[in-house]
């Protein structure tokens, strides 16, 4: 019966994301409670990490704000993300990013991806035009 | 005296509620329960019913058994057991009825108990959450021990009750005031917050708590007004969604 499980973890996940790789900056449009306002605050920064799967998946963005680095995980079964944005395509070779931290400025910049292998690395935007 | 129900624990995952808050949540299977006899102040002294939970195969139920369940006419089934209910509430019951998740209308927190997973002879640290010795500093091959069990010739023995290393786990414990936050209707599951005792797979009885629920962390949703305000709301829906449905 462990499958009843799967079904409601499946059953959480309702969002609908582009395919993004780690490397890549984001925007994340999350909804933000004030008082008894709501609002969409958007996070920009780079997907430095992913963790989980079904409905335990967060992705963790990184940013620097005002010179100070800042990093988020959303958890992405969250009702309270509206969308995913793909700002950039980002090319690396690692699954978690976390040598960024002890970079600034010029070193902690990615590579964009290129269409260089055929159906592999889609560039900004192509991504953007896949949607 | 509250009423109890029987339901197999699937195992635990954790969701979402509308507000956006993640809960820990354990996934019980509720079937059917039949009531399968009933016990009667003039008979047994005590007012009872006998519910009987779960499959089983004919060819694994005895004779004497069959007959009991044939009293009743209900199939025979694997687990037998009973609650204590008041004499008033059990005119309510008719032999042979089923009982199904119409049972936690309305319902915000239930009483659950079930036997916890056996952990075999278990020393105090982990049976009693004893500090053990320093790991150095001189600590000689007295890493998890529990330390002086007694004073001197006065009084000369352990006290009663001291509490030592042995056997831990496999027996009933009762998880009280866990708060529903989820009924699915279709799928026969009952989501409720938090941990359950036994492993998956195992029978659980469940009972409704005379407890006051308990707020939700970032929902609230105290007393039944409030909380049918929200997370009812959201288990109505999450009901609708599971079925494969979009939300």
């Amino acid at each position: 019966m462990a499958n009843m499980i799967d079904l409601i973890e499946k059953s959480e996940v309702t969002g609908d994301f582009p395919k993004f790789q780690i490397g890549d900056t984001l925007r994340v449009f999350f909804k933000i409670k004030e008082g008894d306002k709501e609002r969409v605050q958007v996070f920009e920064g780079v997907l430095i990490g992913e963790r989980g799967g079904s409905n335990k998946r967060a992705i963790t963005v990184r940013k620097i704000s005002f010179s100070h680095g800042v990093e988020r995980m959303f958890p992405l079964a969250s009702p309270r993300i509206e969308k995913i944005e793909i700002a950039q395509t980002g090319y690396v070779r690692r699954a978690k990013l976390y040598y960024l931290r002890d970079l600034r400025g010029k070193k902690a910049r990615i590579r964009e991806r290129q269409d260089y292998k055929k159906g592999k690395d889609l560039s900004t935007a192509q991504v953007n035009a896949a949607k | 005296m509250t009423m109890g129900i029987m339901a197999t624990k699937l195992g635990m995952t954790q969701i979402f509620i509308e507000e956006g808050v993640r809960v820990p949540v354990t996934v019980l299977k509720m079937d059917p329960n039949f009531v399968v006899s009933k016990k009667t102040m003039e008979k047994d002294g005590y007012t009872a019913l006998q519910l009987g939970f779960g499959q089983i195969r004919a060819k694994l139920v005895n004779k004497p058994t069959k007959g009991h369940f044939q009293k009743a006419n209900v199939e025979p089934t694997r687990f037998l057991s009973e609650f204590r209910v008041d004499e008033k509430e059990l005119a309510n019951y008719e032999i042979g009825a089923q009982i199904g998740l119409e049972f936690f209308e309305g319902v915000l927190s239930l009483d659950i108990a079930g036997v916890s997973k056996g952990k075999g002879f278990a020393g105090v640290m982990k049976r009693h959450n004893f500090a053990g010795f320093p790991a150095s500093h001189g600590t000689h091959e007295t890493f998890r021990h529990g330390g002086s069990i007694g004073m001197r010739a006065q009084p000369g023995k352990v006290l009663k009750g001291k509490r030592m290393a042995g056997h831990m786990g496999d027996e009933l414990v009762t998880m009280k005031n866990l708060r529903v936050i989820r009924i699915m209707a279709e799928e026969n599951l009952i989501l409720v917050r938090g941990a359950v005792p036994g492993s998956k797979g195992k029978v659980v009885e469940i009972k409704v708590s005379t407890r006051k629920p308990k707020a939700l962390p970032g929902v609230g949703g105290a007393t039944l007004e409030e909380a049918s305000k929200n997370p009812m709301k959201a288990s109505k829906a999450g009901a609708k969604g599971a079925g494969g449905k979009k939300k």
